[in-house]
Formats: C-alpha cells, structure tokens, sequence
C-alpha cells in the first residue's frame, strides 16, 4: 500500500490499524514494533502529512487516515499497560558493534541489531540518552519520559550504552575500528550555524541549540532547583523558519516571555516548520515576522541585546531548492527593540568524528558520503545515517537510515566481514 | 560514575581532586580540560585537567569555590562519585622545541598551566615561569611548579610572599632581560590575560592564551563559549582553548563571561540557605 512506502520506518499500516479496529491494541503496537523501535516518538514528532498520510489513497476522497495520531494512541496504550515484545530466540551471533550517537538513527540501528543477535555498544557525548530527541525537542512536544521509556526498552534487548564518551576525543573512529566488527556512524548535524551580522556574540544572542539545550537537556527551566540559568527577557526574537525555531519561540514563551517574534525571511508558504508547528505556535500567541532579514543585532555598553535592525524582504525568482528568493528591499531597514535573540537558521556537521576517521569520506559540508540503499561509507565496515549524512532532516529519516544500516551490517558481518580483522 | 580517589585542600577555598577516569587519563594532553556534573540537578562545567597518571588512570582538578557548583564539588569526600566527567576536550598545548619560553599562571590558572610548563620543559625548552596570587594562602602547586620549569618566579599582590606585585610586572621584567623569549603563555583570571597580552604586544611575542567561557556542552554544538579571534567567530570548546591573545576581542569576551553573574549568585545564594537550613 502508498501509506507503506511513504513510511520510512516501513511500518505494517494496514496491519496495525485492522487489529485497532479489532480492538486488539496490544497486537497493533506489536504489528508497528516488527519494524519500528521508536513508535512513541514517531506518532508525536514525525512530519507525517510528507510521509506516509500524503500518500494515504483517502487524500483522493478528501482527508487521509490520521495514522500518525493512531501510531500515538496505540505506543501510548501500550506503554500505559506495559505492553511487552516477545522476542524469538535469538542466538548470540558474538559479533561486536559500534553505534556513534544515540539520537534516533544510532537508536533505531542498535534495536534492530541487537534483535538479530548482535553485541552492541552506543557511545554517546553527553551525559544523557537520546540526542535531539532529548535535547532538542521541548517536553511539551515529547514528553522525556517517553524518550527514557524508550531507551530502556532498547536497552533491555541488550544494547550498552555508554554516555560520557566523545568519540573523535574520548577515543577515535579508528581506535574503535580494532575493537568493533563494524561501526554505525550516527552523530547528526549538531553545529549551530550564525547569521554573521554585526553584534551577534552579544551576551543575550542564543543559538537555538544552546537555548533548547539549557531548556531541555540541563532543566534551565527549574532553575535554581536545577542550576543550569537561562536568560529570558520580554520580547524575544526568533531568526527562522523550521521546525527547530517554532521550538525555540514556544519554549521563549513558556519560560515566561511576554512577546515572541519568529522572523523569517520568506513567507509562511516557504517556512520549512510544519503547518501544524506553525498553527500551534500562532495558537499559543507567537507573532510572525515574514519576508524580515535581521541585518544587525544592537546592544548596550555591557554587551546586552536592546534591539535588532532588519530588512524588509520580497519573493523573487524561485532558486535551486525550488523556493521563492527572498530579495531586501532597499532602504527599508528598521529597527526591532528585543532583549533576547535566537538564532534557529539551522545546524551542520561538527568535524570531530570525521577527523578521527582514516579514510572515511565526507563531502564539501562534513557530512559522511554514503551509498543510498546500504548507507555504507568508503571504508569497508563502517556505516553511516541520519542528519550526519543528509543534514540537518527529520527524526523519521534517521530512523529510517538507522533501519537500512541495520540490514547491510547484518549482511556484512553475515559474509564474513570485519573491522577487527582487516588489516588496515 | 567517577569516583574521586583523592582529595586535598591545598590552599583556602582552593581544592585538589584525583578521579578516576581511566578513558581520559590515557589519552589527555596539556591544555586539555574535562567537563563535568557534580550530580543530576547539576550542571555542566568546564575545568582544565592539571595532571594526570596514565598508568593509574587518574586525572587531577584544581578549582576554587567560586559559587554552587563548586563549593558543592568542594563538599565531595574521597570516595564519592561524580555523577558525570567527560574529556579530554579541547585541543591539547602546541608543544615543540622553540628555545627560551615563558609561563605565567595566575590565581588557580597557575593549576592550568602546570602541565604545559612542565612538557615544555621536556621537550627541551628553557622554560622561565611566573606565578603569581592575591596573598601567601593562595599561591599553590609553588614545588610542583618549581621542579617543571627551568626558573620559577613568584609574586603576590599584597607582598605577603615572594615578590610585590602582578605577574604581568614581572613578565615585563623577564622580558626586558631576557631577548630571545619565543613565546608566553599566559593563563589566569580574564583581566590577567588580557593585561599579559599587552605586555607582551610591544615586544613582539606571540602570547597563548587559555579562555575560560562559559560552556554547556563543551563539544562544539551549542556557541556558549563562542569568542571573537582575529574577527571571526571561534568556538573556544573545539577551535581552543588556546588562542593567541593578541587576536582576542577581550571586551566582548569578558561581557560575556558575565552574562549569567546576577543568576549565579541567586543560585548560589539558595544553595547557602539551604545548606544552613540542613545543619539547623
């Protein structure tokens, strides 16, 4: 069926809606973990009106099945009921792999490993499991005990995960190469990127991922019952348009702003964020800045931000990415006054694990060229998916990159392969 | 969990810890430094790794009580555990044989710039160091000090030991004498930095600094510590923590390590009343 293949997690739809409509909830949220080990998440995060609900055949009589909506009540009800997978037998097949990240691909990866019979180990930077889905995405939108329920679950088919270990520095890609059959290369695409204007290391100019990691990941919201601080001020200015900046400004507003811009240089047909993301945040009182080019940030003699000059824009030609250019209107600069900045314009690769890499190559922008279909890289036994190889994409794409590499390191190791015992 | 093995306080308020953490002690390098969390509520902080013993898997940390995370680390005995320590980060120490040099640590930094002094010094260089403090109390590792630099001068502010005066006096002083110094480090408290890059500066001498920002993840994702170098924008957790000082935007620099000041003290103000609670 359409809705399948718009799936990347290759969820059995029809199948786990049949045993809905039966009633046979514990069977429906099985049906989904055949092929999905992050179902909670998926039905919450995934941008399903691209995926599998755009290609959904009732589209033609008007609205398609809300089988993201489904995905979420059943992973919910079997959470609430402790739901358990009964798992075949599985034989040890005494092979070790590596999982770089523990973000959904590195996840979604070592569940299905782990289900085959492999011996696997995720390394994780931080100091909690999860990665975007952790630090990135606001409790409000993914609740962390779902997140944690889920890790437990993928940490009881066997999997180890050992936090606090910076692969690149803590050891490299080729000091686990001698100790791991094959590795599965997962660290996503976690650098920020600035706009480059003049003022932007001002003290109050957060990148969206410092403010949502002081948010999510370290409680800034608690604060000082947890102690890392924040800074929120009155009128808060958020730069972009995806998904990541509608978190940001929602997060801004719950942290107690008492205004929210989100100012983006094209219009909201443009805005990469989803429509529903956008109308959330329209709903929660968020005001909307299109066709806006911040040109500089302004700042007192301490340092501290007291506005931002901008430019307004117009549509022109579409580009390359197929999108309207957006163009400055010549002379129509003017000046917001905002206290605090955050820049959600998006994130690249952070070179720490390439660098730590012989001979596994990466393109012009950092990120891990791979073959499609096996996500293998140029070094036999290594893999690699998600936002490392695609930048920064969804959480459903990772799961599905972590799913394809799954399969191709069974089939490696199956026919004999092994990092451990090349000779490079 | 990474227990802490040792624990000494080698001078008012200024606290000496050896944790076990075998992965870094391997690996780390002079100029390093590790992140860590004192327990779950806790958060991430940034400090310079001032020894290590690779076949014990130990690492040293020198700090100073200068707010809640740190005088709750200071409350920690041999044998409890931290609940997060990550590393090493950071890029190590440009080491190489350049002939004469000089090292100066102020206040804790003289902990930071121990282990660079001392390699220095085993890679063949003559190696003059300066260290300096506020009082007598609070010059400390002077014998450690003493044994990994090839001449070791000593200053404190007040006169209470050694030498009157700053450090940076007396790097002018070295400087004036000696002629073929090659390169300074220069590690301490912001404004003595800076004040060592402009002594320095007339001379000519290329002068590395150590940057202390403020950091959440310490691996490059975030901008916390971002400073700018030469007019581009640096991350100090993966571009640093080095940098020569002479291309700092110190201005901006030190507003930014100030950015947090009015909440640090609120959250170190309620970790001391309820400490007070505690013990009635």
């Amino acid at each position: 069926p359409p809705c399948v293949e718009g799936c990347p997690a290759e969820i059995h739809i029809p199948q786990f809606i049949l045993k809905i409509v039966e009633e046979d909830f514990a069977s429906a949220y099985l049906e989904i973990l055949k092929t999905n080990s992050l179902p909670t998440m998926c039905g919450r995060v995934c941008p399903q009106e691209e995926q599998c609900q755009r290609a959904c055949v009732y589209n033609k009589m008007g609205k398609p099945i809300s089988i993201g909506r489904l995905e979420q009540f059943v992973s919910d009800w079997a959470r609430k009921h402790d739901t358990k997978e009964k798992l075949p037998e599985r034989k040890n097949k005494g092979k070790l792999v590596a999982v770089v990240g523990s973000g959904p691909a590195g996840l979604t990866c070592a569940a299905d490993l782990a289900k085959m019979g492999y011996d696997v180990t995720i390394f994780e930077a931080l100091h909690k499991t999860g990665g975007v889905l952790t630090y990135g995405i606001p409790e409000f939108r993914l609740p962390k005990k779902i997140v944690e329920y889920e890790v437990d679950k993928i940490k009881n088919l066997g999997v180890k995960i050992v936090t606090d270990f910076v692969v690149g520095l803590t050891k490299g890609v080729d000091e686990i190469a001698k100790e791991f059959d094959a590795i599965f290369l997962a660290n996503g695409a976690g650098a920020p990127q600035f706009m480059h204007i003049p003022g932007e290391n001002l003290n109050d100019v957060y990148s969206a991922n410092e403010f949502l990691t002081r948010s999510n990941l370290m409680k800034a919201y608690k604060f000082p019952e947890f102690d890392t601080p924040i800074k929120v001020g009155k009128k808060v200015a958020v730069i972009g348009g995806g998904n990541v900046a509608m978190d940001a400004a929602r997060t801004a507003l719950r942290l107690g702003a008492k205004e929210v811009h989100v100012v983006y240089r094209r219009t909201r047909e443009e805005a990469p964020a989803r429509a529903e993301e956008i109308a959330h945040a329209e709903e929660e009182g968020i005001m909307f800045d299109f066709l806006n080019l911040p040109v500089r940030t302004l700042g007192d003699e301490k340092g501290n931000v007291t506005g931002m000059e901008c430019i307004k824009m117009r549509l022109g030609e579409p580009d390359q990415s197929g999108r309207r250019k957006p163009l400055p209107i010549e002379g129509s600069n003017f000046v917001m006054k905002v206290d605090i900045v955050i820049c959600a314009i998006g994130t690249t690769a952070n070179p720490i694990v390439a660098r730590s890499a012989t001979n596994v190559q990466t393109n012009k922008r950092g990120y891990f060229i791979v073959d499609e279909k096996t996500r293998a890289t140029s070094r036999e036994g290594i893999f690699a998916g998600g936002d490392i190889t695609r930048g920064s994409a969804t959480v459903i794409s990772a799961i599905g990159d972590g799913k394809k590499a799954a399969r191709a390191i069974d089939s490696y190791l199956s026919s004999g392969g092994s990092l451990r015992k090349s000779k490079k | 969990m990474y227990k802490i093995i040792s624990k000494r306080e080698i001078a008012p308020n200024i606290i000496s810890l050896e944790v076990a953490a075998p992965l870094i002690a391997k690996r780390v390098k002079p100029g390093q430094f590790i992140i860590l969390l004192v327990d779950e509520r806790g958060e991430r902080i940034p400090v310079t790794v001032a020894d290590y013993n690779r076949e014990n898997g130990l690492i040293r940390i020198v700090f100073q009580v200068v707010g809640k995370t740190t005088a709750q680390l200071s409350q920690m005995n041999e044998g409890d555990q931290l609940f997060s320590l990550v590393g090493p980060l950071g890029n190590p120490s440009e080491i190489d044989n350049y002939g004469t040099v000089v090292t100066v640590g102020g206040g804790t930094g003289i902990a930071s710039v121990y282990p660079i002094t001392r390699e220095l010094k085993e890679a063949g260089n003559r190696v003059i160091s300066i260290i300096g403090a506020k009082t007598r109390d609070l010059i400390i590792m002077e014998d450690e000090m003493k044994k990994a630099s090839t001449e070791l001068l000593v200053t404190t502010d007040d006169g209470s030991y050694a030498r009157k005066g700053f450090v940076t006096e007396i790097l002018d002083e070295v400087l004036q004498k000696e002629k073929d110094v090659k390169k300074v480090w220069a590690i301490g408290p912001a404004p003595m930095m800076k004040a060592a890059c402009e002594v320095t500066k007339p001379y000519g001498i290329e002068t590395i600094v150590s940057l202390n920002a403020i950091m959440v993840d310490g691996t490059g994702m975030c901008g916390s510590c971002r400073v700018t170098v030469n007019g581009e924008t640096k991350f100090v957790c993966v571009d640093g923590p080095e940098f020569n000082g002479h291309l700092v935007d110190w201005p901006e620099f030190m507003n930014r390590l100030a950015r947090y000041g009015q909440l640090e003290k609120l959250c170190f103000e309620a970790y001391r009343n309820a400490c007070r609670e505690e013990n009635g």
